[in-house]
Parts: structure tokens; C-alpha cells; sequence
């Protein structure tokens, strides 16, 4: 089926000098074909205007829908009239009330930083172990690498939360005083990081191992090559890691909501936990609008952090799923 | 493919896709089979060849290498390494003591009734008449739930010891043969040095390792340990012993005639069903507004990007909460009216939104919710991937006149799923186990089918149902460790598939 095709193409080649007859029929075809074009671009221009004018609407139109919910959000913040449901998408009355409740009659302040406290501690100490585990299973090799890859990707396809209940008696046997603390939030968040390394040992993969071997001859010893060569040269993963685990704490419900169970003091608990109490259904009448300045507060500093280094997430993001 | 298939007729043409989709499976399945066997082969193996080096070196040893295969350590006193001969000691020294005062009897308090179905831990709680006071007064028994932590962090315990002790039966060995030699045994600076050079690895794991074990091997046992026993309300530590009743909870289960059985099949269809339709819609949306948003034409890219990652920025519990708030229909209060949707489709459309008491309104709502925030996810993700199509592709099916539609479901879906397979995947695993969605949109759903005590509701998933069931008036732990094994083996089976398909794209080289 293919065979007369490739004839065609081969045969001017091996016969460099064509007659001048088929230099015409060349010439004549070549025309032709830049007259096509021409036609077929007047058409296509049109199309391709129409198209990027739809495209424009539709873009628009979808992030509009994409953000209303989170503008309805920012205006409900500066609603004054009480109750958890307004008839209208804006306020009647605007006001800056709500605010000054949260930071002067509500606990959110303490939330908030018992809240930055554990994303801290739990962000250093995850990336820290994140890297290094990464970098073992990257660079190193030992017998038991590959049985502990096996079991670490065996562990991390059980669902988190099963464990929690074990968790929470080993945290009521090493901390028999504060068992329900923030300190245990922190081991929550940050005990189970060499999990997730995959993401950075794909990315410690690419970098070249020529790169380790040159240091090495050179008399670093593998401390020095980590530490001196590796990292600086990972800047976007720990950017990574440092976002996701910093973040985590403050997205987090389920954790802190099982560990919490139960503590009279709210000025213990975190900004999820505390925000997720306003809405239940004794307090919402009282406590929406609030929830909304709350939520505000929140998301501001987060959203831009996240938007600041968006470009590096992206990279983790998609480097980890490409390759697996 | 041979060119048998362009002569069939299409719908020959799917049946035979089909087919060869099944044969490949199986393939991949056996070949999966093949590898476990092989793995185990190989791990017997290791042992066997491990026991006789250890057989071996007991036997050519001299009698210093055969004390200290008693003595741990002794070997390395008396030639030269007398850190390591300390550490070795002491490590005994510990083991053994703890062995005795502590671990033995968890140990054996734990595991002595296993088979036969008694009790975890020996004394339970009762009431004794205390002469004295005149009034009863509780003893306490055993903390069954502590004694099965116990037991099994003595059995990592011992594991751990096995393994230093015939490290250190290896090492006394190779410093005997280093003896008769003449050379010098390793100064123990040196083996601290290495610590960060060749054996940096130790130095890099120990605190990961330490936190992983102790946080999450340790318990992660336990809590599948616990799926074997009655442990619930009505045995709830420490005022009562739990009992080892082995597969009585998952026979339980699984017998669709009884409320749990029935309760557990829909909820697992419940599960699948989402996770299907929430990975697909958030997939295919994603991809094609990532297509919209790079066609070269689109001005003000960065802009569109940005509002639509707003949605990812913004921490869920926030988002979601306000999502649910704006589609309540208003908890029965009188006058409340609801939330602002249910508000404007009541005024536009004069249809009342039964988010929340409606089982289906419920489940498509929280599908498209869950589009809200997982488009702009696999926007991010395809847009990167999209880039790196070779345009070459595209511009000879455009002038062998091929359609954009045509283009779009030839090139760019197969290449995208492709690549993006094992992101597809991590996904659909996600979306299993995607608590936040579900538990602050809905909470669970509608309330009014009770089918269980602290049973699922209308869109509860396995893993709100297991968090439920763990701190619900029940406290039927025994249940919802059953159902985080299961959630295992799904997982479990869906990353085989990855596994083996990426397996065989890579080569072994990538592999190390």
C-alpha cells in the first residue's frame, strides 16, 4: 500500500536533473497550490476570528462563574445585617463590623496563630525529611533501598485517617499531659512525610548524576554533594514542598477535628476547626457573616502565597504525574 | 495492529479494541502475578542464604566469634572496636530487659489466644465490695487496646533485634578473619565519619524512618489488627476486653442480606460512581479549558489562569464551606429562604434545589461542585503537558484536512492520556478518598435514610463512613478498620494497574 508513495518521493532524488518539462509541471503544481492557500486563508481567517472571539466570551463568562462564589464571599464579609441568609448577592448595608468582632470578641486571633505555630514547626520538619529521604532513594544505594520503596508505597495507599485512632493512644502514651496539643498536631502533620517523596526524588532524578560523580572524585564526601551541589540546584522542589506542607495545616478538618475531640479550652483549636463550629447549625444565625471575615483573613495570605510561587507548584505538579 | 483491522467494519473494529483491551489486562495481571511470585522466591531465597552465612560463620568461627554470638559484641571488645562493642552490649543489655520487665508478657498477654478467639489482655474491669468503705469499688483490668500496641511494637521490636544480632555476628566474623590477616579494624571515628559519606544514607533516614515507624507502621498494624477483633462501644478499653474473633467483620460485611451488608454495597457503589464521574468531568473540563486558554488567539492568558487557580489557592474547608452555605436550602427555618443558588434557581427558575434532603440533587450537585475545584487542578496539569505535543503532529492532520474536532480525538486526547495516565490514576485514588468534598459539602447528605447506626447516609464514601464510624456514638472501630483495608484493596488494585502500565514504558534503567 505504501510502496507507490514512497517511489514518488525518492524518485526525483535519484535522478538530480529533471527535464524541463517537469520543472514546468513543478512550478505549474506550485502555483496551484499558493492560490488553495490564499482561498483557504480567507476562510480561515474568518473562522479563526469567530473562534477566538467564542473563546474569549466563553473564558470570560466561565471565570466569572469561577470566582463569584468567592466574591460572594468578600462581600458577606461586610454584610450588616445579621442571620446566616441575605435575599440579595450584595449587602444592603455595608460595614466593617464584622472584623472588629472577630479580632475583639471571638478567639480567632489565637486560632489563627496556633494555626501558623503548627504549619511552621510541621513545613520545616517535612520538607527536611521529604529531601533527605528523596535524595537517599535517588543517589544512594543499599541493599534495602528497593524492599523500602515497596513497603512506603504499600503504606501510603492505606487511607491516612484509618491509623488515627492508634495514633491518638501512642499520643496519650507519649504525652500523657498533653496528648490533645499542638505538639501532636505537629507529629500528626509531619511523622508520615517520607511518604510522599515521590515527587522530589523525580525531580532529584533528572538532576545529572555526573554532576554527584565529579564532586565525588573530587573528595566531597556525600554530605558535601547534598548539601552543596543537590540542593542548590533543587530550588523549585523544596519551594514545592515548603508550599504543600505549609499549607496543609490550614486546609486540614479531619485531623484536627478527631485530635480536638473533646477540648473544653477553644482557644486551642485551629482555624478549620473553630471556622467549621461557626457554621454548625445552633451558631450559624449568629456567626455567618463573621465566618465570612474570618474566611477572608484566611484565604488572603494563602491565596497569595500560593499565587507568588504558582510557577513552582505547576512544576511539582506536573513533573510528579509524568513521571509517576 | 495488523491491516486486518482497517478492513473491519466499526463496530467489529470495537469489539475487537475491546477484546485486545482484556487480553492486555490479563497479560499485565499475570506478569504482576509473576513478579510477586518471583519476589517472594527471591526474599526465601535471601533468607535461606542469610541463614547459612550465619550457619557458616558460627561453625569456621573461633571462640571469641562463637561467644560472642551469645555475648553481642564480645568480638569487637577484644579486637580493637571497643565502641561498637559497647553499643553492641548495650544494645543486648536493653533488649534482653526489655524483653523481661516489659514486652514478653504484652507479647504474650496479645497474641496467646489469637486462634482461638478469647480475650486481648487477661483481667477486665469489675466491681469488688470493699469491706472498709462499704461501698463497691472498680478494679481495673487490662487496657486490651493498649496490650495490642504493646504486642506489636515488641514484635518490631524483636524484628529490629534479629537484625542487629546477626549484623554483629557478621561483623565479629570479618574482624576475626581481619585478625588472622593483620589488619587494623575500622577506628570507630572513622565509622562516624562515614556516617555522613558512604553510610549518609542512616544518617539522612534515621528521623523519617523513626516518625514513619512509630506514627505510622506501628498504628497502621494495630488499626488492621484491630479489624480482626469485636473492639466497639460495648467493648470499649478499658472498662471491657476486646476479643479476637477473625473474619467474623468482614463476613458481616460482605453478607448483602443483612442492613450492613446492604448498607456497604451501596456505599461502595456510591464510591466508584464518584470517583469516576468526579475524575473524568474535572479531567476532560480541565483539558479542554486548558486547550481554550493556550489556542493562540486568547488574549489576557495570565489573567484567565489566575482567577481560575483562585479556586485552588483558596484552602478548601473555606471554599467548600461557603459552597455549601450558598446552595443550603436553609435548614426548614421559616423565612430563612436558604442559601443565594438555591435563592436565584427558585426566582429564575421556579424549581426548588433539594440539596441536602434530595439524594440525586445531592450527588450532582457535589459532582459539579467538585468540578468547581478540580477543573483548574488538571487545567494546571494539561496545560504544561499540551506545550510539549509536537506541533509537527498537528499541522500535517491539518493539511491532510483534518477537523478540529477530528484533531482533538485523534492527537490530543491519546497523547494526553498517555502521558497523563498515572496522574489519572492518583486521581481516581484521591477522589476515593476525598473527605473534604463530601464532608463539608454535604456532611454526608441527606439524613433521613438511616440505615445503620452511625450508618452512611445518601453520598457518604467509604472514607467519611469510616470517620464517621470511628467517632460516632458507636465507636465501631472494628468496622471502620474493615473498611480501611477495603479502601486499601481498591487502591491497591487500581495502582497495579498503573504500576504495570508504567513499568512497561519505562525501561529498566530508570528503575535503579
Amino acid at each position: 500500500m505504501s510502496t507507490p508513495i514512497k517511489n514518488e518521493n525518492v524518485a526525483p532524488k535519484e535522478n538530480q536533473e529533471l527535464t524541463n518539462w517537469q520543472k514546468i509541471d513543478q512550478m505549474e503544481a506550485e502555483i496551484e497550490k499558493s492560490k488553495q492557500k490564499k482561498k483557504r486563508r480567507g476562510g480561515m481567517k474568518f473562522k479563526r476570528i469567530f473562534g477566538d472571539t467564542v473563546g474569549q466570551i466563553v473564558l470570560t463568562v466561565l471565570s466569572i462563574i469561577w470566582i463569584i462564589p468567592l466574591f460572594y464571599l468578600l462581600v458577606q464579609s461586610f454584610r450588616k445585617e445579621p442571620g446566616a441568609w441575605s435575599p440579595t448577592f450584595f449587602p444592603q448595608e455595608w460595614t466593617l463590623d464584622n472584623y472588629k468582632r472577630l479580632f475583639t470578641e471571638t478567639k480567632f486571633l489565637q486560632w489563627y496563630g496556633n494555626t501558623l505555630l503548627i504549619a511552621v514547626c510541621s513545613c520545616i520538619i517535612t520538607t527536611v525529611f521529604v529531601l533527605s529521604v528523596a535524595y537517599v532513594f535517588s543517589r544512594m544505594k543499599f541493599k534495602a533501598k528497593k524492599p523500602m520503596m515497596n513497603i512506603m508505597l504499600i503504606l501510603g495507599m492505606f487511607p491516612g485517617f484509618m491509623s488515627m485512632s492508634a495514633v491518638y493512644f501512642l499520643l496519650k502514651i507519649l504525652l500523657p499531659d498533653h496528648y490533645q496539643s499542638h505538639l501532636s498536631l505537629i507529629i500528626v502533620y509531619s511523622a508520615g512525610a517520607a511518604l510522599s517523596y515521590y515527587i522530589a526524588k523525580g525531580f532529584f532524578d533528572t538532576v545529572p548524576k555526573s554532576l554527584d560523580e565529579a564532586a565525588r572524585i573530587d573528595g566531597a564526601s556525600r554530605f558535601r554533594t547534598f548539601y552543596k551541589i543537590i540542593l542548590p540546584l533543587s530550588k523549585s522542589i523544596i519551594i514545592y514542598t515548603i508550599l504543600t506542607s505549609f499549607i496543609a495545616p490550614w486546609c486540614d478538618y479531619i485531623f484536627v477535628s478527631y485530635i480536638m475531640a473533646g477540648v473544653p479550652d477553644t482557644g486551642m483549636y485551629t482555624v478549620s476547626l473553630g471556622m467549621y463550629k461557626w457554621l454548625e447549625r445552633e451558631m450559624i444565625q449568629q456567626y455567618f457573616t463573621t465566618f465570612c471575615a474570618a474566611a477572608v483573613i484566611v484565604a488572603v495570605p494563602i491565596t497569595g502565597l500560593f499565587m507568588w510561587l504558582q510557577k513552582y507548584y505547576v512544576e511539582g505538579v506536573t513533573g510528579g504525574a509524568v513521571k509517576g | 495492529m495488523d491491516l486486518g483491522y482497517y478492513r473491519m467494519t466499526p463496530w467489529r473494529r470495537f469489539i475487537y479494541k475491546i477484546s485486545q483491551f482484556f487480553k492486555n489486562f490479563g497479560r499485565g495481571f499475570a506478569g504482576f502475578f509473576g513478579r510477586i511470585f518471583r519476589a517472594i522466591a527471591h526474599f526465601f531465597v535471601g533468607i535461606g542464604r542469610g541463614f547459612k552465612e550465619f550457619g557458616q560463620n558460627f561453625w569456621y568461627g573461633d571462640a571469641l566469634t562463637k561467644s560472642s554470638h551469645a555475648i553481642m559484641g564480645l568480638s569487637h571488645l577484644f579486637r580493637g572496636q571497643i565502641v561498637r562493642g559497647i553499643i553492641y552490649l548495650l544494645l543486648e543489655t536493653a533488649f534482653v530487659l526489655y524483653m523481661v520487665l516489659f514486652g514478653g508478657n504484652y507479647l504474650a498477654m496479645c497474641f496467646e489466644n489469637f486462634f482461638s478467639g478469647g480475650n486481648v489482655g487477661r483481667t477486665e474491669t469489675y466491681d469488688f465490695w470493699n469491706p472498709d468503705e462499704g461501698i463497691y469499688e472498680k478494679m481495673v483490668g487490662d487496657n486490651s487496646f493498649l496490650i495490642l500496641l504493646y504486642g506489636i511494637l515488641t514484635l518490631f521490636v524483636i524484628i529490629f533485634f534479629i537484625i542487629c544480632y546477626i549484623s554483629c555476628a557478621k561483623e565479629s566474623y570479618e574482624l576475626e578473619q581481619c585478625h588472622i590477616i593483620g589488619k587494623k579494624p575500622q577506628a570507630f571515628r572513622r565509622d562516624v565519619n562515614n556516617l555522613l559519606d558512604n553510610k549518609f544514607h542512616l544518617t539522612l533516614l534515621l528521623l523519617p524512618m523513626v516518625g514513619l515507624f512509630v506514627f505510622t507502621i506501628v498504628p497502621l498494624v494495630t488499626m488492621v489488627l484491630i479489624a480482626f477483633t469485636n473492639y466497639d462501644a460495648a467493648h470499649e478499653v478499658p472498662q471491657h476486653l476486646f476479643q479476637w474473633v477473625g473474619f467474623d467483620n468482614f463476613k458481616d460485611l460482605f453478607a448483602g442480606n443483612s442492613e450492613l451488608g446492604a448498607t456497604f454495597w451501596r456505599v461502595l457503589g456510591w464510591t466508584l460512581i464518584w470517583a469516576v464521574l468526579a475524575t473524568f468531568t474535572s479531567y476532560i473540563f480541565g483539558m479542554l479549558l486548558a486547550i481554550l486558554i493556550n489556542r493562540k488567539g486568547i488574549k489576557l492568558k495570565k489573567l484567565y489562569r489566575t482567577l481560575f487557580v483562585a479556586t485552588i489557592a483558596v484552602p478548601q474547608f473555606v471554599s467548600l464551606l461557603i459552597m455549601s452555605k450558598m446552595l443550603d436550602t436553609g435548614g426548614g427555618v421559616l423565612g430563612s429562604g436558604g442559601g443565594i443558588i438555591t435563592q436565584l434557581i427558585e426566582q429564575i427558575f421556579d424549581y426548588h434545589l433539594k440539596f441536602g434532603i434530595d439524594i440525586n440533587t445531592t450527588r450532582i450537585c457535589i459532582v459539579i461542585v467538585n468540578m468547581w475545584i478540580g477543573v483548574p487542578y488538571s487545567m494546571l496539569m494539561c496545560s504544561g503537558i499540551l506545550m510539549n505535543i509536537p506541533s509537527d503532529l498537528y499541522e500535517s492532520a491539518r493539511i491532510d484536512g483534518a477537523s478540529p474536532a477530528r484533531r482533538f480525538f485523534k492527537i490530543t486526547l491519546p497523547y494526553m492520556l498517555f502521558v497523563t495516565g498515572p496522574y489519572l490514576i492518583t486521581q481516581f485514588i484521591g477522589n476515593i478518598n476525598n473527605f473534604n468534598v463530601i464532608y463539608l459539602l454535604s456532611g454526608g447528605g441527606p439524613g433521613d435514610i438511616m440505615l445503620y447506626t452511625d450508618g452512611a447516609k445518601g453520598t457518604d464514601l467509604l472514607i467519611t463512613w469510616l470517620y464517621k464510624l470511628s467517632l460516632g456514638t458507636d465507636r465501631n472501630y472494628k468496622l471502620a478498620s474493615v473498611i480501611g483495608i477495603l479502601v486499601f484493596v481498591i487502591s491497591a488494585v487500581f495502582s497495579l494497574i498503573v504500576y504495570n502500565k508504567s513499568s512497561a514504558v519505562k525501561g529498566e534503567d530508570d528503575f535503579q
